[in-house]
């Protein structure tokens, strides 16, 4: 009995504990989000005795001539096109380091682990993006972005084939498949919750991404929503009730990831985390 | 008819996403060593052998950043591992509440960095700051979290902690429930108290977790820009500044060349470390 309460005094204590460390930023975002500028000056974490989120928010959106909307539509179309490039070709990558062995596929998995910890050289990329034609276009941030995230997802989908059955490949060889209609009709529709949780984890490594816009695309016409906030901050930084409009703004899309594949995001990570 | 099988297998499949990284990945990586070695303008370069790595390593501007990411990496991993740990054997407890902590401890992963970085520039202001008027109550005079010299880059590697902590917690969470139960049923059995089932079973046997965690905390911390570049821009004065923030400075200010001798060094640094890590993970692992 007495043991129970401890339990239960401690567990008390960790909620308490967490709900401020924790709680408390994000609340202070969101109560700060609704404040006049001169309330938010203050920097309490208190609600506003009249909030005004409407008028922040269209305020945000329509700043710099409508900077923010534009910088999400960018965002999105970087996040899904490097990860339609990313899918294809990790999935691929993954499947034949799975099942190959020998010399070549050492030296190719040697690359691939090379890739998950190095970092990128950013001048030499930029380099490599002008003679291309690549610099500062939508185009060129897709190719960076799927190439980097490429390691961690070829990592992701190989330890996935484990789990796909070989017998499914010789079948497939009797009935007469050659490798694409294996790997087509076989194996990527298989492999669909590990493309899943490869598109939930990048989707939010490439919404969230701040350097390589920042190095690749730079220019307020192709801004990111990473970049917005960065470029926001000279013009709001005595209106932090504006800039916490923006930061609520831009976290709803990962915040939804969260509330909907919390589970995948967790088990991808350490998936990811414990193979590399 | 196994011979005729690898035929599947063909290495045409790596053709798009060796293209991809190649390309985008590793040629830049190779041409790093070269142009490093010069000073460079992007249309024209000349050689100056080791003279950027010189400048980088001595002019104490810029060596700072190689003391300081080392700092950071050192801090950073200490506290996720220590304080993920403990986190991680709380939350395997039964808890009614468990899946609400976890949550709410991991859920800063997902923020981006620099959003974080703004709302802690914000919290840790000397005067109006959350932080310090919470210390006030209670009758602690805060620092001036950012802007004293001395305390800037560990406000920072704190506001890290905060958001990555629980990546660490919930990959040790992991390892902790692959332990097989009958483990911890031995110490009861030979009369062990929680602590002895902590130090003798948990900790042991998630080993291989424990190694990832730190490989994965280090070599992030090794390479990080955002949060000092949202939270100090490397300042007061350079005392905050990293290799990654001195690289976007030299490459703000046109010395690409020397930017790329910065690139090198970090890749350096990472692989020092990285590879002697890596084999001694994989190693242990086997053991197991």
């Amino acid at each position: 009995m007495k043991r129970s309460l401890y339990r239960l005094l401690m567990e008390a204590a960790a909620v308490l504990a967490v709900l401020i460390i924790f709680g408390i930023p994000m609340l202070f975002v969101i109560t700060n989000a609704g404040k006049t500028s001169t309330e938010a000056a203050r920097s309490t974490i208190g609600l506003s005795e009249t909030p005004q989120y409407w008028s922040n928010i269209t305020e945000v959106l329509k700043a710099a001539n409508y900077m923010l909307p534009r910088a999400f539509y960018n965002s999105t179309l970087i996040t899904v096109l490097s990860i339609l490039l990313l899918i294809g070709a990790a999935s691929m990558a993954g499947f034949i380091l799975a099942r190959r062995s020998g010399r070549p596929i050492s030296v190719i998995n040697f690359f691939v682990m090379a890739g998950l910890m190095l970092p990128p050289s950013i001048v030499p990329t930029i380099w490599v993006l002008r003679l291309l034609g690549l610099y500062k276009t939508i185009h060129g941030i897709v190719f960076i972005e799927a190439a980097l995230n490429f390691p961690f997802a070829a990592l992701l989908y190989r330890g996935y084939m484990g789990a796909i059955p070989k017998e499914l490949d010789e079948a497939s060889f009797v009935d007469g498949c050659t490798g694409l209609q294996l790997f087509f009709k076989v194996i990527f529709p298989l492999l669909k919750p590990i493309s899943v949780t490869v598109a939930i984890l990048s989707s939010i490594n490439i919404f969230n991404d701040f350097v390589n816009p920042l190095y690749f695309l730079p220019g307020a016409k192709n801004a990111t929503v990473q970049l917005t906030l960065y470029n926001f901050i000279s013009m709001y930084f005595s209106q932090w009730n504006l800039l916490f409009a923006d930061i609520l703004l831009i976290s709803i899309p990962p915040l939804i990831f969260f509330i909907l594949f919390n589970k995948k995001i967790v088990s991808g990570m350490v998936a990811g985390a414990v193979k590399g | 008819m196994t011979k005729s099988m690898t035929k599947m297998y063909s290495f045409w499949f790596f053709l798009p996403a060796g293209l991809l990284y190649i390309i985008f990945f590793l040629v830049p990586t190779f041409l790093s060593f070269f142009f490093s070695l010069t000073i460079w303008t992007l249309t024209d370069w000349h050689f100056t052998g080791l003279d950027n790595f010189r400048i980088f390593l001595t002019e104490p501007s810029l060596s700072i950043g190689f003391k300081n990411s080392l700092l950071y990496a050192t801090g950073t991993s200490l506290l996720k591992i220590i304080v993920g740990f403990l986190l991680a054997a709380f939350l395997t407890m039964k808890l009614k509440t468990r899946g609400f902590l976890r949550s709410m401890i991991f859920f800063p992963n997902i923020l981006s960095p620099i959003a974080v970085g703004y709302i802690f520039s914000s919290l840790m202001h000397p005067s109006k700051g959350v932080i310090n008027t919470f210390l006030g109550f209670i009758g602690i005079s805060g620092p001036d979290w950012l802007g004293d010299p001395g305390m800037a880059l560990f406000s920072v590697i704190l506001v890290d902690f905060w958001k990555g902590v629980g990546v660490a917690m919930v990959i040790l969470i992991a390892g902790i429930q692959a332990i097989p139960a009958q483990y911890y049923e031995a110490v009861k059995i030979d009369g062990g108290n929680p602590l002895h089932r902590l130090r003798f079973i948990t900790l042991p046997l998630s080993r291989s977790s424990i190694n990832s965690v730190i490989m994965l905390a280090f070599i992030g911390g090794i390479r990080t820009f955002e949060l000092i570049w949202v939270m100090t821009k490397g300042g007061p004065g350079f005392t905050t500044d990293l290799i990654a923030s001195i690289i976007y400075k030299q490459f703000q200010g046109g010395f690409y060349g020397i930017a790329t001798a910065g690139n090198v060094i970090l890749l350096i640094v990472v692989s020092a470390i990285a590879m002697p890590m890596y084999k001694l993970l994989t190693r242990k692992e086997i053991d197991v």
